[in-house]
């Protein structure tokens, strides 16, 4: 349709009056591109220049190399691009995540005031990161489905966080390591920062330790902590203290994992995901303990965000398309299901630290796994 | 019911049989013994009859919850167990919808004990109609936390299942309270009603008749002296046919028998009464009313291990389990006056004698035991006759290479293979490796296609694990079309599975429901156990046990097999039965 402010295209989701992507998976020589947030299936390398928000633009470089070029903008502060005003509101997904307001300007391709907003990722809990989501109001809003289903559900950050302290303090008093395996960039801070470091010593794999100075750089409070080795982790238990290892999920059942101790022998695991809700995926992961913890928003975080921005049309993105197209239809919300590339939160196997083309296709698209929905699909056409 | 939750996770939640122990032993050491007795009696297989159908408590949940019916089902689809589903979004009510919950309670853990959640809910509500359990269901939803819901729901419905063996759960209770291990496995045998007496009874301090030699019957919990044994199970034997020699020592050391692939079954001949029972310790005594009838003729004080099986007179050899099968749905057995119209007839052919004259024999040596059973049965001819009844054959062979010939009969023979009981051995409890070795024959193997596949349950509820395959319907490989043949689910490690799943995702034709047709590409090389006519699959054919051995990546499609290939199996196979009847183990 001719007023849309944004077209899906192979190369990402594009606006034409401002010439800019959002979060392109096939960024080339060229493009523009607003980052939301520095997650491998929202932040790729390619394109001639980058903008996303002042506190996302250390963890973009982290990402992304130092070498890109890339513009900070301060929360709410709005710039024109091309004939579009645009702004970046907090996200609250991790440090420096964004939502992205588009407002057109009246002008020659479009002939009246529209504003959209594109989510990326969000949760509505507030993390270590100090950011909190606040809906914007809108036209039309691009919201993520990732647990768009009504068992989803989270409870206070805090009242996890403490269950892992005290599995923690549990494991201590038995002589033994723990690991929590939970995403390098966001959630492994979050863990990191909720920790009793009166329990025992923290170690840290490096795909963890490289963001830690950029959260610490910008106020976040995080417990000392070294880089795991198995020498480390042996003198610390030697000594009788606890040891608490925080790794991303791909270093499960890894060489490096097993090299600090053998699994069942002194050492324990724990999985920090929101798809540790449901028992089948928390067994399936063999671990000793699933922790519901998620960057994302719950089921009712997700529909009361929506509710919240006013926006008359919703299009959905990776996750439960299906199932959130079909609630919103129901509460009289049009609604439409949006094909992205962006994975949300797998089962860890998304969160690569291998960011790749190839590894978006290998993993499971939720977008396609929603269930198909007629009404939702009119509104589109 | 805390308590007990809180088990349930620690079992769930380990692999390790130590720590599952564990958890078992602190448990039946701290909870009352009224409620330690309901455990121990869900645990070692006790069944409570399903107090709600699935249908009632979607229905339960809608009215409570306020959520569609399509939300409920495409969360079920997701979550993959109904219990778990139905306690998530309990859980979660309220936050998500604006309707007024029916029953607006906290999720906090209840203050009810085990018993009381049997007692004062399960078994009143079985008596309900449709209407009053809904209600009662949402009286109860308001009573238990979040936690207990979800082992509540496996508990009315009927499928309550943990990952224990009766064998750990004996372990545990031995452990707890200082007893031997075999008491503890006779004394929850049978049927028997959960109650602090029972477990007190269960727990007792060991008395003599546990040493045998007594008269076992007074040491159980059923008074009327239907307590049967634990069952003695045998191991896979798997070692080359050349090596059994090193393995097993001379063949002369050990009783070998085909193995039979009936229903496995303790006969009990005390005071007046005769009782059937079932591996699964179910009675079905009155489901083979016949033979219940002719081992009546035996004397009092005597119990028999055997196997029950449908007979093929003409042929005298056994009919396919499945013949076996329709005798086991129906609820009675037939009445004396229907005897001649019998459809089915089955057989018990008993293999091992375990009380005689009143005592507990099982301590004297297997050749010992057999000569008195041997007797047993010889009086018994001579008095009635009873043409129902027998023994097993012993096989007589000088050499394992004799006897690995005859197990080349086994299919032809209609039997499963052989079973080598060590002649020297006393009548084991539960399954005590080197005593009896089941030594099957090969199961056959063919190469299918995969078509289809959709999501597992529980543990796999998310992953596309339950596959259908193909074969050619021409008679040679590549030729005709695909037509399917078997649904197989296991067989694949987790990596495979993860692997297999991302492959279907990515070459899905089409999506019917939950089942997702694929591109006809991968072959998989299916073990089962045997063949036989069937119009459950497009081929014709139905495969008894079919499950994946591996992966066929060098092969292509159309090297798959033809039903015309698989078809030349049938002639070799002996009929096929599909599945066993729930509750009921086949041997």
């Amino acid at each position: 349709m001719p007023s849309d402010l944004l077209i899906n295209t192979p190369d990402g989701l594009y606006c034409p009056a401002g010439d800019f992507f959002i979060d392109p998976w096939r960024p080339r020589r060229g493009h523009r591109a607003i980052i939301t947030h520095a997650h491998s299936d929202h932040a790729r390398l390619g394109a001639d220049s980058y903008l996303c928000a002042r506190s996302g633009v250390e963890v973009l470089r982290a990402r992304l190399g130092a070498g890109i070029s890339v513009q900070g903008l301060a929360w709410e502060e709005q710039v024109l691009v091309g004939d579009c005003l645009v702004s970046l509101h907090q996200a609250g997904h991790v440090l420096g995540s964004s939502m992205v307001r588009i407002e057109a300007l009246p002008g020659p391709r479009a002939s009246t005031r529209s504003i959209w907003v594109v989510s990326g990722d969000y949760k509505t809990q507030r993390d270590c990161s100090g950011e909190l989501m606040q809906p914007v109001a809108c036209d039309v809003f691009i919201t993520e489905s990732t647990f768009g289903l009504p068992v989803y559900r989270w409870e206070p950050r805090d009242v996890t966080l403490a269950a892992i302290n005290a599995w923690w303090a549990d494991c201590a008093r038995e002589g033994e390591a723990c690991i929590v395996y939970a995403y390098a960039l966001g959630k492994a801070q979050s863990v990191l920062a909720g920790l009793d470091a009166s329990i025992g010593d923290i170690f840290v794999h490096g795909a963890v330790d490289k963001f830690l100075p950029i959260y610490r750089a910008s106020g976040v409070p995080l417990p000392r902590c070294e880089r795991a080795t198995a020498e480390g982790v042996r003198a610390s238990l030697a000594r009788g203290a606890g040891v608490m290892v925080v790794a991303p999920p791909s270093a499960d059942n890894s060489a490096w994992a097993r090299s600090l101790a053998r699994k069942g022998k002194g050492l324990r695991e724990a999985f920090a995901s929101g798809w540790m809700r449901v028992r089948g995926p928390r067994r399936r992961r063999g671990v000793d303990r699933g922790f519901v913890l998620s960057d994302h928003a719950d089921w009712d975080g997700l529909l009361s965000t929506i509710a919240a921005t006013g926006a008359q049309r919703v299009g959905v993105t990776h996750g439960f398309t299906g199932v959130l197209t079909r609630a919103l239809a129901e509460r009289g919300i049009a609604s439409w299901e949006l094909k992205t590339r962006f994975v949300g939160e797998g089962e860890g196997e998304a969160e690569s630290e291998i960011a790749s083309e190839t590894a978006a296709e290998g993993t499971r698209a939720p977008a396609e796994d929603g269930q198909p929905n007629a009404a939702g699909e009119e509104h589109d056409a | 019911m805390r308590r007990f939750v809180q088990l349930y996770e620690a079992l769930d939640a380990s692999t390790s049989t130590n720590d599952k122990v564990a958890a078992l032993v602190a448990y039946f050491t701290a909870a009352p013994p009224e409620d330690a007795a309901w455990a121990a009696w869900i645990f070692t297989g006790g069944r409570v009859k399903r107090a709600i159908t699935s249908t009632q408590l979607r229905e339960a949940l809608i009215r409570a919850t306020g959520l569609p019916a399509w939300l409920v089902e495409d969360s079920y689809e997701h979550v993959g167990d109904l219990s778990e589903t139905i306690a998530l979004l309990l859980e979660s009510r309220g936050l998500a919808h604006e309707h007024t919950p029916t029953v607006a309670q906290g999720n906090e853990p209840s203050a009810m004990s085990l018993k009381e959640v049997f007692e004062g809910i399960i078994l009143p509500m079985q008596r309900m109609d449709a209407e009053q359990r809904v209600h009662a269901l949402g009286r109860a939803w308001g009573m238990l936390g979040a936690h207990e819901r979800f082992v509540f729901h496996k508990l009315i419905s009927g499928s309550f299942r943990v990952g224990v063996s009766r064998t750990l759960v004996v372990r545990a209770i031995a452990e707890a309270f200082g007893l031997p291990r075999a008491m503890v496995a006779h004394r929850v045998m049978g049927s028997w009603k959960p109650s602090a007496q029972a477990f007190a009874q269960i727990v007792a301090p060991a008395t003599t008749s546990a040493d045998g030699g007594n008269a076992p019957s007074q040491d159980g919990l059923n008074q009327d002296g239907s307590q049967p044994y634990p069952f003695c199970l045998a191991s896979p034997l798997e070692v080359s046919a050349a090596s059994l020699d090193a393995a097993l020592g001379p063949v002369t050391n050990w009783l070998a028998e085909w193995k039979w692939d009936g229903i496995r079954a303790q006969v009990l001949r005390r005071g007046e009464s005769i009782a059937i029972w079932s591996r699964g310790e179910e009675l079905l005594t009155d489901r083979f009313g016949e033979l219940a009838s002719e081992l009546h003729a035996l004397p009092p004080g005597i119990v028999l291990d055997g196997e029950v099986l449908a007979w093929d007179a003409q042929r005298d050899k056994p009919a396919p389990f499945a013949d076996l099968q329709t005798r086991i749905t129906r609820t009675r057995g037939p009445k004396p006056e229907e005897l001649l119209f019998v459809d089915v007839p089955v057989r018990f052919i008993a293999y091992d004698l375990l009380e005689h004259e009143g005592r507990d024999v099982r301590a004297r040596p297997l050749r010992a035991r057999r000569e008195l059973l041997e007797g047993v049965l010889h009086e018994l001819h001579m008095r009635s006759g009873s043409a129902s009844i027998g023994t097993s054959t012993v096989l007589h062979t000088g050499s394992w290479a004799e006897l690995a010939t005859l197990r080349g009969q086994a299919r032809e023979r209609g039997v499963e293979g052989l079973m080598l009981k060590r002649a020297d051995s006393a009548y084991g409890t539960g399954r005590e490796r080197g005593v009896w070795w089941k030594w099957k024959v090969d199961p056959y193997t063919i190469d299918a296609v995969l078509v289809a596949a959709q999501g597992g349950h529980g543990r796999r509820a998310s992953v596309l694990t339950d596959y259908t395959f193909a074969v050619w319907s021409g008679q040679q490989p590549g030729t005709g079309e695909l037509v399917t043949i078997a649904k197989a689910y296991s067989g694949l490690t987790d990596d495979e599975i993860d692997r297999v799943d991302a492959w279907i995702r990515r070459h899905t034709l089409a999506k019917h429901g939950p089942v997702r047709s694929v591109t006809p590409e991968l072959v998989f090389e299916i073990a089962f156990e045997a063949i036989a006519e069937s119009n459950r699959h497009k081929a014709g054919l139905a495969l008894r046990f079919p499950r994946i051995v591996r992966m066929r990546s060098e092969k292509r499609p159309h090297e798959a097999d033809s039903v015309g290939q698989v078809r030349a199996l049938l002639g070799a196979s002996f009929g096929a039965s599909l599945g066993a009847s729930p509750g009921i183990t086949p041997s």
